[in-house]
């Protein structure tokens, strides 16, 4: 098994520039599934960023965190997909500013 | 040099993630982000955490993908989910959030770049990582089951009022 040392900060570039495409995504897309999307890529960022820290220190805290920020994803996702399908039900397309009309 | 894996993984990462930003159909939006997945467990590996490596690939790659398929394949947009993203999106949209997104990654990188630092060559193995989180980290595992059920419920509510509502339309 190979674990090598990589330069902290090139790790936690890595995660910003994914957490930053994320949030550009979140911001600019209107169709909800691609927020949903964007924000998966998001939480994957803060996981990888979770693990470098971890790594730094050879403690298994950061891949606990990991762990733990999974488990918010996959109950995000279930609540975030059946919304998805409910927007879809009532007005027929995905776009997030209908939303705005929701009740009930 | 075993860092040059490191690099292309990032970079796989990075393209893949843009592409799934900027494509129109949900499908390949998808397939994109599942490679930009797979490609951040390569780097977990890297790093020395092969639990949270297989966590990604079982978990994210595996699941919590196959969920959005699932809705993407149930919704069936396809040609119409295209045109009317083609309509949305209009190039001009990308830049605010992008400036703004760009300001922040010079920030980010400016901060990150004042001090250096290597990650341990070290592999923290499952049985560590299990150790640690049934000793100290009990309690949020118990948060995060009780996080999942509140989840499961919602999303039954939800699912269960979409297919009674589709059903009595279909009669």
């Amino acid at each position: 098994m190979i674990a090598i040392s990589i330069p902290l900060e090139h790790v936690l570039v890595l995660a910003a520039v994914l957490f930053l495409l994320g949030a550009t995504g979140v911001l600019v897309r209107r169709n909800v599934i691609f927020q949903l999307m964007s924000l998966e890529i998001m939480m994957n960022a803060c996981g990888l960023a979770f693990i470098a820290g971890g790594a730094r220190w050879g403690a298994p805290d950061g891949q606990i965190m990991y762990m733990l920020v999974l488990s918010l994803a996959a109950a995000e996702v279930a609540v975030g997909l059946g919304l998805v399908l409910q927007l879809e039900r009532r007005f027929g397309h995905l776009d997030i500013d209908q939303a705005s009309e929701l009740n009930g | 040099m075993e860092i040059v894996l490191f690099y292309i993984a990032g970079a796989v990462t990075i393209s893949a993630t843009c592409l799934v930003v900027t494509r129109l159909d949900a499908s390949h939006a998808l397939v994109y982000l599942i490679v930009s997945l797979l490609a951040v467990a390569v780097i977990f590996y890297l790093l020395g955490a092969p639990f949270a490596a297989a966590l990604e690939v079982v978990i994210y790659a595996g699941a919590i993908m196959v969920l959005f398929v699932f809705v993407v394949m149930m919704l069936n947009q396809g040609r119409r989910g295209v045109a009317q993203e083609r309509g949305i999106l209009q190039p001009r949209m990308w830049i605010g959030p992008g400036v703004l997104s760009g300001v922040l990654l010079l920030e980010m990188i400016y901060l990150i770049a004042s001090q250096t630092a290597t990650t341990a060559a070290v592999v923290v193995p499952p049985r560590q990582v299990g150790i640690a989180l049934f000793g100290p980290y009990l309690l949020a595992v118990e948060l995060a089951s009780i996080l999942l059920l509140a989840a499961l419920i919602g999303a039954f509510h939800f699912g269960r009022r979409y297919m009674r509502d589709r059903r009595e339309g279909a009669e």
